[in-house]
């Protein structure tokens, strides 16, 4: 396979991913915008921050009115990570890799786009925003699901699922870097719960709000939050469930070539040294300290993985 | 589809039969339902500048045009003959290049062309072939009159459209193919991976391997390479993915590089090797010349060929077949005046209303003049613009093509049409896919049928003996 279209494959997924994160953010910062209202501002500007947008934001606007922050998330050209320019860069990326894909796969890649584009022509009114999220993370599913259903099992598959769960650990560790202060149980918050509405926003930006409750009951603990979304391996966006999936597809690209890389060595280090601690050991060795090495270290695998597999020159 | 009488041609009774029953509420369903179909599978062409979403589909008809098999058999063996005397004046220009000694075509036509690649003098390409895929449009002026209207062996393109507009038929009125005995088109890729496989280079050991070169997915053809590329199992390369290693042309791959035997390209001689040819071009392969003279790598087409596409050069055919087959030409050329030619240059300024001038270099319909089309302004400055550069141009009368039905809302109507069909050539033989491309004017009374000009496509059928 072509270094280019293993680089393109791997970015698409990464794409595709980021659309669905992005409209996960949304829909939790519009939740905390409708409830309350005084706290809207703060709650948009870490959405922004978590979606790495906020400067390109401030350039383009300023204030933090949820109709600005949500067309700029969804459709503004200024923002290279608005739904619109990632499903454009998704369909690129596949068309570049289009011999690499079974026509079912690039068939939802490209309804996707077709669907988004005509859905988000013009600014969406508040009302219309839950169904086009919706939209959003339906075209998302059924390209996975064609992905799955009609790939081989070959170097192609495993560069798109290391690009998915790599852009999935980047962004849950996203998450906890602009909230992690929320989850420090600091002087006041000892022997109180965190603030309900916060921690639910933490839960529904990953989707898993009701498997929290399912886990850990009523019980809701700073310590146990971080847990899952750190350390839980059944947990489809926890760090330790996405590492252990990239370490495991370069695994699989390490033995379909038959050659050992410093990427998969690297994913082996994060799956093993960083996610293998009980979390009160994470919060006495600091939680910010934490994900900040965590973020560090994906974006050099990222690196890693471009350069074993030659993605570019 | 009717005779002059009025009476349905036998290709088509089967077919009519079938339409007549049909509900045409239907049919205008389905034809609405190929073109979401067209879209989802992203048979789309971009247009230079346009927005998101803005890219376009060329339109599809869903009537079918139905070709017997002996008017197929009188066809196929006019272009095989073509397509060998094209390939055989391309190797003669070349090398001794007899046919301008013997005074049959002028030196001026080879020697003063854009498109004569003086480089290739001498130089011999992997089994002897320059027009690996060519395309021969053709119209049809009445019952068993075909002409041959141009020669496509620079890049002819439109065969994904061939393959997918049969698919699409075929997904639409599955029932027709139990009805209609149709021959099949979707072995070309397969047949084209040989024809490559088989010219395969001097440097080539083992199984060769094959790769289709594109500009990359800005290019309107985008489409066709990589359906082409993923129908053959061949790489699709862009020119930064190539470089040369130890002598051979190689991609970069997750594993390193690996050496291409042929290169199927689709990008123009121009841009092939900055080191060669125009050195700002990004598209191509630095070097990659170099391999070729060396017999590295076949390039397909071959360097140079483009100059069998000229159409002052068209105007020689007959005489060319004649000279390399000793044959006369079984398809007939459309009557030509070069206005290079002072004589040829009064007549037609004379009868310009009702002549078709073309640029002699141009493609895609574009500069072109259709007489009894154009405005008396138009006519005024074509004939200033004649009288300016005589030798660029050609004039053709406006055939009295024929016409096939198509869909609309109002029922069957007459279009005219052409058709391309798709040649290999290998040292093994020509293959010729049964069939090809028909073009339509889509609007009434029309002659233009390039899709830049608005022309659409629709499925050709060949029938079974």
């Amino acid at each position: 396979m072509l270094g280019k279209t293993a680089g393109s494959l791997f970015w698409m997924a990464r794409y595709l991913e980021r659309s669905e994160n992005n409209a996960r953010l949304i829909d939790a910062g519009f939740r905390i915008a409708l409830t309350r209202s005084q706290t809207a501002a703060a709650e948009w500007k870490s959405v922004l921050v978590t979606a790495g947008v906020n400067q390109a934001f401030q350039a383009a606007h300023g204030d933090y009115s949820s109709a600005r922050v949500i067309d700029f998330l969804l459709r503004d050209p200024a923002n290279p990570s608005s739904i619109l320019s990632v499903i454009r860069q998704a369909r690129d990326n596949a068309r570049t890799a289009r011999t690499a894909l079974t026509r079912e796969t690039w068939e939802a890649v490209n309804t996707s786009w077709m669907t988004l584009v005509a859905l988000l022509k013009r600014q969406v009114r508040e009302d219309d925003l839950p169904d086009v999220l919706t939209t959003i993370r339906q075209q998302s599913a059924q390209v996975r699901g064609a992905l799955n259903g009609t790939m081989l099992r070959n170097d192609g598959y495993h560069f798109a699922l290391l690009g998915t769960y790599l852009e999935r650990a980047d962004n849950t560790a996203r998450i906890l870097d602009v909230k992690y202060y929320l989850l420090l149980p600091s002087v006041a918050h000892i022997g109180t719960s965190i603030d309900n509405v916060q921690w639910e926003t933490i839960l529904r930006s990953v989707s898993a709000h009701r498997a929290y409750r399912w886990l850990y009951g009523a019980e809701i603990s700073a310590l146990k939050i971080a847990e899952f979304l750190i350390l839980y391996r059944q947990m489809p966006r926890s760090l330790a469930f996405c590492s252990e999936r990239m370490e495991n597809h370069l695994t699989q690209l390490q033995r379909h070539y038959g050659e050992e890389t410093e990427a998969r060595r690297l994913a082996h280090a994060l799956n093993y040294d960083k996610l293998n601690a009980p979390i009160q050991s994470i919060f006495d060795g600091g939680l910010h300290q934490y994900v900040t090495g965590f973020l560090r270290d994906t974006a050099n695998l990222a690196r890693q993985v471009e350069r074993d597999y030659r993605f570019v020159e | 589809m009717n005779s002059q009488e009025g009476e349905t041609r036998s290709p088509y009774r089967e077919y009519c039969g079938w339409f007549e029953a049909e509900d045409v509420a239907r049919i205008q369903h389905k034809a609405v339902q190929a073109e979401a179909l067209f879209r989802t599978t992203g048979i789309t062409f971009n247009v230079y500048g346009a927005v998101d979403g803005d890219e376009r589909l060329i339109p599809f008809d869903v009537v079918p045009r139905i070709i017997s098999a002996s008017e197929w058999r009188r066809l196929s063996r006019g272009i095989e003959q073509r397509v060998r005397a094209l390939n055989a004046f391309l190797y003669d220009i070349y090398h001794r290049q007899e046919i301008l000694r013997a005074g049959r075509v002028p030196t001026d036509l080879i020697a003063g062309n854009a498109a004569f690649l003086p480089m290739m003098m001498g130089l011999d390409p992997p089994g002897g072939i320059y027009t690996h895929i060519s395309g021969t449009d053709i119209v049809r002026t009445g019952a068993n009159e075909f002409y041959v209207l141009e020669d496509n062996a620079r890049t002819p393109s439109g065969v994904s459209y061939m393959l997918e507009n049969r698919e699409t038929m075929l997904q639409m009125f599955p029932e027709l193919f139990a009805k209609v005995p149709v021959r099949e088109v979707s072995d070309y890729p397969i047949n084209l991976l040989k024809s490559l496989a088989a010219c395969a280079p001097p440097a080539c050991g083992g199984t060769p391997t094959v790769a289709v070169l594109t500009p990359g997915i800005h290019n309107s053809a985008y489409y066709e390479h990589s359906y082409l590329a993923d129908h053959m199992g061949a790489e699709l390369v862009e020119g930064h993915d190539l470089r040369v290693v130890d002598g051979r042309v190689a991609m970069r791959t997750t594993q390193g590089y690996k050496a291409i035997d042929v290169l199927y390209r689709r990008v123009d001689d121009d841009f092939l090797d900055p080191l060669n040819f125009r050195p700002d071009s990004m598209l191509g392969v630095p070097g990659i010349w170099d391999v070729y003279r060396a017999g590295g790598i076949t390039i397909a087409n071959a360097p140079g060929t483009g100059i069998a596409d000229d159409k002052a050069l068209y105007s020689y055919m007959p005489d060319i077949i004649e000279f390399y087959t000793g044959e006369k030409a079984l398809l007939p050329n459309v009557p030509t005046w070069r206005c290079s030619e002072p004589e040829h240059l009064r007549e037609v300024l004379d009868r310009l209303p009702e002549l078709v001038v073309k640029e002699v270099h141009g493609s895609g319909g574009y500069g072109m003049l259709v007489g009894p089309a154009a405005s008396k302004k138009e006519l005024a400055a074509f004939r200033a613009k004649l009288e300016a550069n005589p030798g660029n141009y050609i004039a053709q009368p406006t055939l009295s093509l024929s016409t096939v039905p198509i869909f609309t809302k109002k029922g069957l109507a007459p279009r005219h049409v052409d058709l391309r069909p798709f040649v290999l050539m290998s040292p093994q033989g020509i293959t010729i896919t049964p069939g090809g491309l028909t073009r339509v004017a889509m609007t009434r009374g029309s002659l233009v049928v390039n899709s830049s000009q608005g022309g659409g496509t629709k499925d050709t059928w060949v029938l079974e003996d």
